[in-house]
């Protein structure tokens, strides 16, 4: 930033995505292990980026709009930066990855595959999701690989916004009017069947020890802070049985397709279009 | 804003109605030692809801660092078609500016 600004407004300098880029190019290549775990992270935040901007317009009240909208491009931010380190080990771009990947080879959980649903619903999602990418970010920032402890790092501070934004509108659902609390406690019992696939450990975290962080290690902190929020809500953890998930290989929801579908359309009938 | 919006402020989960929302000033302080400066208004069902809509509304690009919200119900505002009465009448008092006054001679310091 060169010169006064009388306005004040300065972008700040934390890591970008096109930092990442730079650093691709200029010859960073990573171990497939480290590539996948990438996409892994990449993946729910894209999934959830697109699922979420759907609310643009239909929210409750144009305000809502842009937080959701806001929350939306914190989260394409993130799978922007995991995306395009993810493909150093495969000599592709973070959009070769988001638009010209088919189905199977996402490694998006369920959860965030989950339909929007009604506006309580997708605050139940929001609060599951952002507590345990709170969890989960909040060790990332540990990492022995120092890219993806940068992402972390910036990603935290707009997760712990996330977070918030989910629990003041679970506690005005939940302790709010009848229909409000049937509405969330609905909310939830229909995403948490989706949440134990969040928390399961599997061969490729192991082989990654200091590097990825054990998502088994969350759900205590998890459980306890969700408990907490609940209570205050008026509302209860839901007794709902696990369902059925990929666990991050190349099984999906019924919902990815159509999602990709829509997201991948206008890159697939356009390859290459620029604007 | 000319007029204080007659919506009453409801308490969290009391505004049933889509719609109801009611405004809120938003006042943004850009800068350690500047001070907050009216940026715009917004909807929001409580306080807590509008300082975080405030946050996503007017902060996003770096302009703040210190927000204040206030009910647009709480703010008496000067009545536009009194113009007259309120601001033109100090048209012309040239002697309530201090340029108005000659130095006078052998006065130090000024």
């Amino acid at each position: 930033m060169s010169g006064e600004s009388a306005t004040r407004i300065t972008p700040g300098n934390a890591l970008r995505p096109e930092d990442i880029a730079e650093k691709v190019a200029a010859g960073t290549r990573i171990s497939q292990d480290v590539a996948e775990y990438a996409l892994r992270l990449g993946d729910d935040a894209l999934i959830l980026a697109q699922r979420l901007g759907w609310w643009i317009s239909r929210a409750p009240e144009i305000e809502e709009d842009i937080a959701l909208g806001n929350i939306a491009l914190d989260l394409l931010g993130h799978a922007r930066s995991f995306l395009t380190y993810a493909g150093s080990a495969w000599g592709k771009t973070e959009d070769d990855l988001a638009y010209w990947r088919s189905e199977p080879e996402f490694r998006s959980s369920f959860l965030v595959e989950q339909p929007n649903g009604d506006f309580a619903k997708t605050i139940a999602r929001q609060l599951v999701f952002s507590l345990y990418q709170y969890e989960l970010y909040s060790r990332l920032v540990n990492s022995a690989d120092e890219t993806l402890a940068a992402i972390a790092a910036k990603a935290l501070k707009e997760v712990d916004y996330h977070r918030d934004h989910a629990i003041q509108w679970t506690l005005r659902l939940g302790d709010g009017t009848e229909e409000s609390h049937r509405r969330m406690k609905s909310g939830l019992d229909s995403v948490w069947p989706y949440v134990d696939e969040l928390f399961a450990d599997d061969e490729l975290i192991d082989r990654l020890a200091g590097v990825a962080v054990r998502p088994s290690e969350l759900r205590a902190p998890f459980d306890a802070l969700l408990a907490q929020v609940l209570d205050e809500a008026t509302l209860q953890v839901p007794e709902v049985q696990p369902a059925m998930t990929g666990n991050r290989g190349s099984q999906h929801s019924e919902h990815l397709g159509y999602i990709l579908a829509e997201m991948q359309v206008i890159a697939r009938e356009h390859p290459g279009a620029t604007w | 804003m000319a007029t204080a919006a007659k919506t009453p402020v409801t308490e969290a989960g009391q505004s049933a109605n889509r719609g109801s929302w009611p405004l809120w000033e938003v006042f943004v302080r850009s800068a350690r030692g500047l001070s907050h400066v009216h940026a715009g208004s917004l909807h929001a069902p409580d306080a807590e809801m509008a300082v975080r809509n405030a946050r996503d509304l007017y902060t996003r690009r770096n302009e703040g660092v210190s927000l204040w919200v206030v009910p647009a119900s709480a703010i008496v505002a000067s009545d536009p078609d009194a113009k007259g009465a309120f601001f033109e009448s100090p048209q012309g008092k040239d002697y309530r500016h201090a340029m108005y006054y000659k130095k006078s001679e052998g006065v130090k310091h000024l």
